[in-house]
């Protein structure tokens, strides 16, 4: 393999997220979607982030990914503050966001392009490493608007992974598909990750898919969105969705966030 | 193929109807020639060396090509109309989408002057420019320009914002966005703003030409005035169905394989 090693070295950082707020303002009514909310992430961890709709997940995602600033707080990679959107943070969305303008490769490509020092040779190489990876080395030049939702995630999957990042922001990236592909997928990411390395952050407000995919999970509450509790998912790797110890796992964490929702923190 | 077949049918249907109602003398022949009589005069303004003269004898056709020379001069300034109509309306589409206080200002004028038909602009065109072809060329550009500045607003504004988020997290940023996502996820709604542009120009310009009555070119919209004028009805029908033709001609040389790419790339319909 003639590949850049930088472009695929396995490489991944740690996140500090520290007393983290914010607040949003819709009309005359202001939403607190993050309350104080501290949370560490370990180099190479997969942490999933669990909570019904509003608890503050997805605005914590988007803080990390830079798209959007905290009021309060910092949120580090590698002891660096973060500035902005960054290559060493990439985001894979639930709509997938694919660009229905290019094809496959070109949308594989997009991040390549403008990620410095790599030949145009190399970077389609890279491209065609990581479509590989995901499956998808048959579709290069498919439209975008003829893959099937699965396959929409995977190629969104190796758009992500192609500048190499070292973080990997992912939100409520199955949500949308079908149960079957969505086992398919668990499968996949597990793999890739385990080849990767990447540091995984995923939300999701399906727990039993958190417990399927995490090293962590981590629960938080809505209204205003805190971190509740985190639970260090002791089964083996590769798990599967259906085996019963997940089943008995999920539905330890299932019982804990019922229980967060039901009684509110006092003070409230 | 069968479609092929029905449109054929359908307007050899409607021709056969039209002879019918001209041979039943409802009206005036004055009034209403027959489609052998529109079909004479567009053979004699086009391709006929020759026309039957007084006392049977053919003579040189004076007339012949002048439908081409006209067709030529109503293309010339409508093409001239509508690229100075877009190079306007593109970019100042993009800044009204953009900056709030341009969509607060020149989107409301666009909006408003969308409304006006361009035949409005007619007496403030002759008495600026007088009889000549600036006045024609201004009325082109104000029937054009306002819909593409309202076409392209609406295509930027309709550009899903996950798409700029997730450029942005690849490290795409100010005009990069803006070349190679804004752009292109507002193309289907810039070809329409196009399409729309060219038929508003494309009509302002038959009311430019009807009206201003000038000898540096003689164009469709004159020869339609000139039929009025001479009481040359197969004339002014003839003409009418060249203006059709040329609208349906351009729509499928002009955007047609546009919209084939849209409807191929992003699985819009066509």
């Amino acid at each position: 393999m003639t590949l850049p090693e930088e472009s695929i070295a396995a490489g991944s950082a740690k996140l500090a997220i520290r007393d983290v707020s914010k607040t949003f303002q819709t009309g005359r009514r202001s939403i607190r979607a993050l309350d104080h909310v501290t949370l560490h992430v370990g180099e190479g961890e997969f942490v999933c982030l669990v909570g019904p709709s509003g608890c503050g997940k997805s605005t914590l995602l988007n803080i990390i990914a830079g798209l959007e600033t905290p009021d309060a707080g910092t949120v580090l990679t590698e002891g660096e503050p973060i500035r902005g959107p960054g290559r060493d943070r990439m985001v894979m969305f639930q709509g997938s966001a694919l660009f229905p303008w290019l094809d496959v490769l070109d949308n594989v490509m997009f991040g390549l392009k403008l990620k410095p020092g790599l030949t145009s040779a190399e970077r389609k190489e890279v491209a065609l490493y990581y479509l590989e990876l995901v499956g998808l080395e048959g579709f290069l030049h498919a439209n975008i608007h003829e893959l099937s939702g699965g396959m929409k995630q995977r190629v969104a999957l190796a758009r992500a992974m192609a500048p190499n990042p070292r973080v990997l922001l992912m939100d409520e990236p199955f949500a949308a598909l079908d149960a079957l592909t969505r086992e398919q997928l668990y499968g996949d990411l597990q793999r890739i990750w385990q080849e990767r390395r990447k540091t995984i952050v995923f939300v999701t407000h399906n727990v039993r898919e958190a417990a399927c995919l995490g090293d962590r999970v981590v629960l938080f509450s809505p209204h205003p969105g805190r971190v509740r509790e985190e639970f260090k998912v002791p089964l083996p790797r590769p798990r599967d969705i259906n085996s019963v110890g997940l089943a008995e796992y999920s539905t330890l964490i299932m019982r804990a966030l019922k229980g967060h929702l039901r009684e509110p923190e006092v003070g409230e | 193929m069968k479609r092929v077949l029905t449109a054929v049918l359908f307007f050899a249907a409607l021709v056969a109807a039209w002879q019918i109602v001209y041979r039943a003398r409802i009206w005036s022949p004055v009034l209403l020639p027959g489609p052998g009589q529109v079909a004479r005069y567009l053979w004699d303004t086009t391709f006929a060396a020759s026309r039957p003269g007084p006392g049977g004898a053919a003579v040189p056709n004076a007339d012949r090509w002048q439908l081409f020379l006209a067709i030529g001069v109503t293309m010339k300034r409508l093409l001239a109309g509508y690229l100075i109509g877009l190079a306007l309306g593109l970019p100042l589409g993009l800044l009204t989408a953009r900056f709030r206080p341009v969509r607060d200002t020149l989107g409301i004028l666009a909006l408003g002057l969308q409304g006006l038909p361009s035949v409005c602009w007619v007496p403030l065109a002759l008495l600026w420019f007088h009889q000549s072809e600036g006045a024609m060329l201004f009325v082109v550009v104000m029937g054009t320009v306002w819909s593409v500045i309202l076409a392209t607003e609406t295509g930027v504004r309709n550009v899903d914002p996950i798409y700029v988020r997730a450029a942005r997290t690849m490290g795409s940023r100010w005009l990069h966005i803006w070349v190679k996502v804004i752009m292109p996820a507002s193309l289907p709604f810039i070809v329409g703003g196009m399409k729309q542009g060219w038929a508003f120009a494309w009509r302002s310009l038959m009311a430019a030409e009807i009206f201003v009555t000038i000898l540096t070119g003689f164009g469709l919209g004159q020869l339609l005035h000139y039929g009025r004028e001479l009481n040359a009805m197969d004339q002014v029908i003839g003409i009418m169905v060249v203006i059709v033709l040329i609208g349906l001609l351009t729509d499928k040389i002009l955007f047609s394989p546009w919209e084939a790419y849209l409807h191929r790339r992003w699985g819009t319909a066509r």
